[in-house]
């Protein structure tokens, strides 16, 4: 605990730990000190002058080291000049004046030269009615200016960073706090200051233009209308939004969000979403998001969505009401009694995959996740338990990440590892090739495609990182699938749940998955798991397919479909899986509903409906439960709560969860989100929940799991060909994303320039991949013999393979 | 009571009547006439247009956020060189107000930054269902003047570089 330290403020008085801001010191008692560069999540810098307070301190008496009494109170001496609050930490006995004569004179000052050249065009500015400068100006501003209005400088007004985020020069107030989030949070320097003075701009410095996952952010933090997305401009004035909270549904990370909706004239009068904006949860997401999680949401809007359920009538699928493919979806699976498959996918809800479950229960039928990542009962066994958070690792804790590229899986965890990194937590990072994660890692640990579980047993035996490994206070393992398919991924959960099966239990440490969709870690802890074999379980069976595209990933898999008995397809678009249903039933996206996800954190959290469902579209768990009223069995079908209700009744994991304890908040640390939106920037306060971590689930899985695979080693005129995942794929929920589709890779495959050399091969040409056309990249960081194939490209790869690379 | 009283009483009335029978009428035959409006008149919007026939029109939205009956909707989109509506940004790209709503009371022209909606003079509104009483923009906007392109016009690029339009002083 650190010292307390006793001020007044305004004649306030306040007790904060010794080294608080004073600006930091005053939102504890409610008083707001104007700021524009400082940020309650980095370094203060003190470059704006907006936060000039005058600061008093007890006079010592240099002979004694008292404090020198007048009367009966200590005698105060202020300083000929203004402080600024934003950099000067509290020391006892200080006495703060934020409101006096000269601090609001001060004030009003520097918004008279931050206002010199500012275009005062707030009526079209994006920012205009959520913006820090607008707000201050109105509370401290002089209408009159004392400068030439002839001296006004006008600067580039439309000039793109990159094609998501415009800058506006006029309107920058050289806050840095852009700068300063890519440099400090990120760790991506792509923006820096050009000149100086009143000519000081913001450029990037990297091809493409601010090529940054996280650019997004910086135009929440900005406290102008400097930056603005590319996606919302003009999209709507703030006020004019209302505010649903959401989770996102991108990656297991579940970043709290929140979709500012409003009724259109561009979809008829219905809400439409305009922007996606984090809601802060400071275990989860901080008060950041990534630009997958800020841009990718224009699925739920696509024109090609499933409006009205599909029957095939003499082998074509036509529309029908809802009652008759109900029924004859029920039929298919009563004929069929016992040999029936439930095949879902990652991206449904708790509620969901609990009714699938029940259905495929109920039918003696198989429960099966379709995923190409194996290891989820051991992330339910030895995953991390309640109060987790990975902003607490720092000294004394340890984070093994293995065989995950986590900018491109998981960009907030990446983000807040390298944080924790910076806070001295020791980072150890195993993988077959360089990501970006390596530059804060302390030790990295470098193998072959194959030999990842030899390396992982082998890490406890070398003697730095098997040290950090068993004496740090805390160890958290996060393993993901670069690299690696099901069987591969399988064993790396099963030699990294070695290392902390001795920790479980306690808050930060454990397994954690990085998996390919946001609930993967849901339909594991409720009983789903993949087939081993699913291509041959699917022969005869009657196969309900839930949210996944089996078919889009390849032949084998359309051929499997074939061989199944019946197809009955649940999805939001008619997908190549879809198009082969016998019954396609169209579904609600999470947008539409109720519903919770689990992270990979295993923290369960709940998502609100923001806009009216599309056409005759139901939530997945409503169809479900419809289904099995045909075949007698009783499945909640109306409210999502009441499915948690049931689900937590049933599936020990989850007992204690509903939608209330999932709704329950408290207050966070920094407090943002507020009226005052020149202190956080204009992220959302959580209001409606922070979700509850799953309690560890007894299943306690063998130890005989760990399958032995076997490393391929390609010849001389072959290659390894890897899967690897992008951040940006082809999934139809990133595709449908207009502003988003350059950043898609095309197919393409990242080769070792000396094995582009040896395969004769250049950058930019085509190739063919066992038959798949592709372009190619050189990549240094690439190892040898080996093509990296990005996942959800075009390419039916799920586990590593030999491969043939010939010129096209 | 006399009998006379009331004799009087009755002739002195009847007298007004006859006196205003030879007065000037107040009543007008309308709609064969019609009065002219007073200058500060509030009747139904009309948005305008510059000279050269671009949109005064950024939209903004701010009428509709000073609307006290939430009569007016407006979705603003991207001006360019190629497709110019109005000399900022941004201009409306759907204006609607609901006439049904409309008190009249002027606030969206007091809210307005660049003078671009103002309350005309025109007050026959009449609508035989709902959906009538929504005016949209082509019929709110004054029409094209003489000699001017009508929007949207094909611009030189580097004229229009401002968000919003300089602004003179407010004339009346």
């Amino acid at each position: 605990m650190a010292k307390m330290v006793s001020l007044i403020i305004d004649g306030q008085p306040v007790s904060v730990p010794a080294g608080t801001l004073i600006v930091n010191a005053a939102k504890q008692i409610g008083i707001d000190i104007p700021v524009f560069c400082y940020h309650p999540k980095m370094e203060p810098v003190g470059m704006c002058r907006q936060c000039l307070v005058e600061i008093g301190r007890p006079v010592m008496d240099r002979a004694t080291g008292q404090v020198v009494m007048e009367g009966d109170k200590p005698k105060i001496s202020f300083g000929p000049k203004l402080e600024t609050a934003c950099t000067t930490p509290v020391s006892e006995g200080m006495l703060v004046l934020s409101q006096s004569d000269k601090a609001r004179a001060s004030q009003k000052e520097i918004l008279e030269f931050l206002l010199t050249s500012h275009p005062l065009d707030c009526p079209v500015c994006d920012k205009g009615g959520e913006c820090p400068l607008q707000n201050l100006s109105m509370a401290h501003a002089s209408p009159q200016s004392r400068f030439i209005f002839d001296e006004k400088q006008h600067a580039g007004k439309h000039i793109p960073l990159g094609d998501l985020i415009w800058l506006d020069r006029e309107r920058c107030i050289q806050c840095a706090r852009c700068i300063r989030f890519q440099e400090e949070i990120v760790g991506e320097p792509v923006l820096a200051f050009y000149q100086r003075g009143r000519n000081t701009d913001i450029f990037t410095n990297s091809e493409p233009g601010f090529d940054s996952v996280f650019s997004g952010n910086t135009t929440d933090i900005c406290p102008v209308g400097a930056l603005t997305t590319a996606d919302f401009r003009f999209g709507a004035r703030p006020w004019e939004m209302k505010a649903a909270a959401s989770i996102c549904a991108q990656c297991p990370v579940g970043c709290n969000i929140t979709f500012n909706t409003r009724r259109e004239a561009s979809t008829g009068g219905k809400v439409a979403i305009k922007r996606v904006m984090p809601r802060q949860n400071e275990a989860v997401n901080e008060i950041w998001l990534c630009d997958k999680g800020r841009f990718a949401y224009h699925f739920a809007e696509d024109a090609g969505r499933l409006e009205k359920p599909l029957v095939k009538k003499d082998g074509k699928l036509e529309q029908a009401a809802w009652n008759g493919a109900i029924e004859e979806a029920g039929n298919k699976l009563k004929e069929n009694k016992g040999e029936v498959v439930v095949l879902a996918g990652g991206r449904l809800s708790n509620e969901d995959l609990f009714n699938l479950k029940q259905l495929a229960d109920g039918l003696g039928g198989e429960a099966r996740l379709y995923t190409s990542m194996g290891g989820g009962e051991l992330t339910a066994s030895y995953g991390v338990s309640a109060g987790t958070n990975f902003s607490d690792l720092g000294k004394g804790s340890t984070i093994l990440v293995v065989a995950s590229d986590l900018y491109n899986e998981a960009p907030l965890w990446f983000l807040r590892l390298k944080q924790a990194a910076a806070r001295g937590a020791t980072l150890i990072l195993a993988n077959a090739r360089e990501t970006k994660l390596e530059r804060w890692s302390k030790f990295v640990v470098r193998y072959s495609y194959g030999d990842e579980v030899e390396t992982i047993q082998g890490l406890a035996s070398q003697e730095k990182i098997g040290e950090a490994l068993t004496t740090s206070e805390n160890l958290v393992v996060l393993y993901g699938s670069d690299g690696l398919g099901l069987e591969g991924s399988s064993a790396v959960a099963a030699a990294c749940a070695e290392l902390v099966k001795g920790r479980t239990g306690k808050p930060n440490n454990g397994l954690i998955g990085v998996w390919p969709h946001a609930n993967d870690q849901g339909a594991w802890e409720l009983g789903f798991q993949p087939a081993d074999d699913l291509a041959g379980s699917l022969k005869g069976k009657t196969v309900y397919v839930v949210a996944a595209d089996p078919a889009g990933d390849g032949p084998e898999m359309v051929e499997a479909l074939q061989g199944a008995k019946c197809l009955i397809v649940q999805e939001l678009f008619l997908t190549e899986t879809a198009k082969m249903a016998d019954v396609v039933l169209p579904a609600q996206t999470y947008t539409e509903r109720e519903g919770s996800f689990t992270s990979g954190e295993r923290r369960v959290q709940r998502f609100y409906p923001a806009v009216t469902p599309r056409g005759e579209t139901r939530a997945d768990f409503v169809i479900t439960a419809a289904i099995a009223k045909e075949l007698g069995l009783e499945l909640e079908d109306h409210s999502a709560s009441l499915g948690m209700d049931r689900l937590a009744a049933s599936v020990k994991a989850f007992t204690g969860i509903s939608y209330r304890s999932l709704a329950e908040t408290k207050e966070q640390q920094p407090m943002v989100g507020r009226a005052d939106l020149y202190y956080g920037g204009t992220t959302y306060e959580n209001k409606q929940g922070l979700g509850v971590t799953l309690a560890l689930a007894d299943l306690n899985p063998q130890a005989s799991f760990i399958k032995k695979t076997e490393s391929l080693r390609p010849d001389e005129e072959h290659c390894l060909a890897v899967p690897v995942t992008c951040l940006y794929d082809h999934g139809i929920t990133v595709a449908t994303s207009a502003l988003l589709r350059s950043h898609i890779r095309e197919a393409t495959v990242l080769l070792h320039p000396e094995t582009a050399k040896k395969l004769g091969v250049a950058a930019g040409e085509q190739v063919d991949v066992n038959g798949y056309p592709a372009e190619v990249r050189i990549d240094a960081t690439v190892p040898a013999s080996v093509a990296l194939l990005p996942r959800g490209s075009g390419f039916p790869i799920n586990a590593p393979a030999v491969a043939g690379l010939k010129k096209a | 009571m006399s009998v006379v009283e009331p004799v009087v009483e009755l002739a002195r009335g009847l007298w007004t009547t006859l006196r205003m029978m030879f007065d000037k009428p107040v009543t007008i035959q309308y709609p064969e006439r019609k009065k002219p409006v007073k200058a500060r008149f509030r009747g139904r919007h009309v948005l305008k247009r510059y000279e050269n026939g671009l949109e005064k029109c950024i939209g903004c939205a701010l009428c509709a956020a000073a609307c006290p009956a939430d009569a007016i909707f407006v979705e603003s989109s991207e001006n360019t060189d190629e497709r110019r509506y109005s000399p900022g940004e941004r201009y409306a790209s759907t204006y609607e107000i609901n006439m049904l709503r409309c008190i009249y009371c002027g606030f969206c022209e007091d809210a307005c930054p660049t003078e671009a909606i103002v309350l005309g003079d025109q007050y026959e509104l009449s609508f035989t269902d709902r959906h009538q009483a929504i005016y949209a923009k082509e019929m709110l906007i004054d029409p094209i003047l003489a000699g001017a392109t009508p929007t949207p016009q094909k611009t030189e690029p580097g004229i229009f570089t401002r968000s919003v339009p300089q602004m003179k002083d407010p004339q009346d």
